[in-house]
């Protein structure tokens, strides 16, 4: 009986192993599928895309689309312009946009957060009335405020969308921060002599990288968004680089007559905050045991 | 905890001061003359001064500052360039709009989203939890703007159903009492104005609240989901009591509670959405106000605007630390 028992839990086991793995990591997976077809089309942009998405045909204006192996398999917009190709640099250019802000406000925030909590004092209530006062306006507000003060462009777009978005990651890792720096590891270093840097960057930030790592990922969903949708008010990037948001912006106008304009575009932005989403959502379940025992990560 | 509401009140007032410096300078150092875009390129340099000097642009940058904190102070917010009106009085002729059009997104978030999140929270892992689930991720993925386009194709422009634009049919709203349409038909029993009210409201709320109720329904499941397994409902379950009813007695109304908060936060989202989306639907509210003054540097205009969007962002926020410890008895402050 014991021996029966044993046997079929052995070979349970794996079949068991199996099971789990992909259901654990479905969403993860999922969303990270997603997000890397859209980065390697970023990527390759230029090899993928059959025109160049700013050259103007004028004797095919306003083409619907054709379907797989025409000329135009999405369609032209109102200027005779590839609506394949640009939807593909659309991609370089969001993710892009996406990468640089998450990775700028990350740095900014991480270091801010790890630095507001270890000294505490002075240092901890100017950043934080920093924070204060950053985190009152509301969200897309200050970017375009900043927007109209800098003009259009890549690196301002950047800029604009840095300055509000720093802040989550500063906040939680001031809190972590908080924590850890009483916790036995920190105070040891401190009693050995190790620097205030060298325990911030040692100690403090490898043990604030996961958490970060999963507000990086909603970020990421809120930059494409932010970036689309300044684009699309006419405040983002200038209207000569193919972008989702001025792609959406350019067909507002031709939405009775030209129903695929706004369509791909617009899919593409809600694909790939999809994905990202999916891969915050796999992340965190994966990283926080009890959400996903509870399933109230969902 | 008055005393804390009290303190955060006063800490807020430095925080708008400074905003308004910020903002102040941020705008006034944007490139473009508001004389010229609003005048026009060709206007001759006689013209151009008048109107620097009528509009106060001459004096020096500190001077227009204190000038515009001391018309705030007064409620006035200064002149708007290109309405020639007060500030404040341009700002509030729109406003009912956005109001109007957040309260609609709102409604129809939690309309939506709290039965959804009760129902796949307290069936975790049934079909309905996966179309819930499905739901609350597509609702916050959405760019709200670009289901805004969406509607206005299928529901306006293939089936014709509603109208895409404005707040109302040209002569069938009647004399304005509060500046909110709907309110206003109703008080007045103008049952066309009414309707049509709703068929204008009905897709640009939906647009404007999707990502909220995406939110709303991933909370809601969450928290019905701990508190599903709480020892009152393990009683109320012992006791014989219906599912039905420890569903919707036991756990919903305490499962709210971070619902509620989240509402509230949520709503700063939900001004700035507004901005986006009353462009998309040209609904006349205080958003797409915004984006006609940034375009036509009307500097007291945007000002005004971004300082009203930021203190009613601070005062909800207020109103949301003060609600905690009155929902959750256990929060002191």
């Amino acid at each position: 009986m014991e021996s029966l028992t044993l046997e079929s839990a052995t070979e349970s086991t794996p079949g068991r192993v199996a099971r789990r793995l992909p259901r654990l990591h479905v969403k993860a997976f999922t969303g990270g599928l997603i997000v890397l077809t859209f980065i390697a089309v970023g990527v390759l942009g230029p090899a993928l895309a059959p025109h160049n998405p700013n050259k103007q045909e004028l004797t095919a204006m306003t083409k619907a689309p054709q379907g797989v192996g025409s000329s135009h398999v999405l369609g032209t917009d109102n200027l005779g312009r590839d609506v394949f190709s640009r939807v593909i640099y659309g991609a370089r250019v969001s993710l892009l946009v996406a990468f640089a802000v998450v990775f700028v406000s990350g740095l900014i925030g991480i270091s801010l957060g790890a630095i507001s909590g270890y000294f505490g004092g002075k240092t901890d209530f100017i950043i934080q009335k920093l924070v204060e006062v950053v985190w009152a306006f509301p969200p897309l507000l200050l970017g375009i405020t900043i927007m109209a003060f800098l003009g259009q462009g890549l690196f301002n777009l950047i800029l604009a969308l840095v300055v509000q978005r720093w802040i989550p990651y500063c906040r939680v890792v001031r809190g972590q921060t908080l924590t850890l720096r009483t916790r036995e590891f920190v105070v040891a270093s401190q009693c050995l002599g190790a620097r205030n840097a060298q325990i911030i960057l040692r100690h403090i930030i490898p043990n604030v990288i996961q958490t970060s790592l999963v507000i990086g990922t909603f970020a990421m969903a809120s930059a494409i968004i932010a970036e689309a949708s300044l684009s699309f008010l006419g405040v983002g990037v200038p209207p000569e680089i193919p972008t989702w948001g001025t792609m959406l912006a350019d067909a507002r106008i031709y939405i009775s007559t030209a129903w695929w304009l706004p369509l791909f575009p617009g899919l593409c932005i809600f694909v790939t905050v999809l994905g990202i989403n999916l891969l915050g959502d796999g992340l965190r379940d994966i990283l926080d045991p009890r959400l996903k025992r509870t399933g109230a990560g969902m | 905890m008055a005393t804390y509401l009290l303190k955060r009140l006063a800490g807020t007032a430095p925080v708008l001061l400074l905003i308004s410096l910020l903002v102040f300078l941020l705008i006034h150092a944007a490139p473009g003359d508001p004389t010229l875009m609003l005048l026009g390129e060709e206007t001759n340099a006689a013209d151009v001064a008048t109107a620097r000097e009528r509009w106060g642009l001459d004096r020096p940058l500190y001077i227009q500052y204190l000038k515009f904190v001391a018309s705030t102070v007064t409620g006035e917010f200064g002149k708007s360039f290109k309405y020639a009106e007060p500030v404040s009085q341009v700002i509030k002729a729109r406003l009912p709009a956005t109001i109007e059009l957040a309260i609609f997104s709102i409604i129809i978030a939690i309309l939506l989203a709290i039965p959804l999140g009760v129902w796949a929270g307290s069936r975790p892992n049934s079909w309905l939890d996966n179309v819930g689930t499905t739901c609350g991720l597509f609702g916050i993925s959405m760019p709200s703007f670009w289901l805004g386009i969406m509607l206005i194709l299928l529901l306006a422009g293939v089936l014709n159903l509603l109208p895409t634009s404005g707040r109302s049919t040209y002569g069938i709203a009647g004399p304005e009492i509060t500046g909110f349409y709907l309110l206003d038909s109703l008080l007045q029993k103008n049952w066309p104005a009414v309707w049509d009210a709703l068929t204008h409201i009905c897709l640009p709320a939906l647009a404007l609240g999707v990502n909220m109720l995406g939110i709303l329904m991933r909370v809601t499941r969450s928290s019905v989901l701990e508190v599903m397994n709480e020892d009152y409902v393990v009683t109320a379950r012992a006791k014989g009591l219906a599912e039905k009813n420890i569903v919707w007695r036991h756990v919903t109304t305490n499962a709210l509670i971070p619902v509620i908060t989240v509402v509230g936060l949520e709503l700063g989202t939900l001004l700035s959405g507004s901005i986006i989306v009353e462009t998309v639907f040209a609904w006349p509210g205080s958003g797409s106000l915004l984006i006609t003054a940034l375009n036509s540097r009307d500097y007291p205009l945007v000002t005004g605007i971004v300082l009203t969007y930021t203190a009613a962002f601070v005062i909800i926020n207020l109103i949301i630390d003060g609600l905690y410890g009155i929902i959750d008895p256990r929060i002191r402050y």
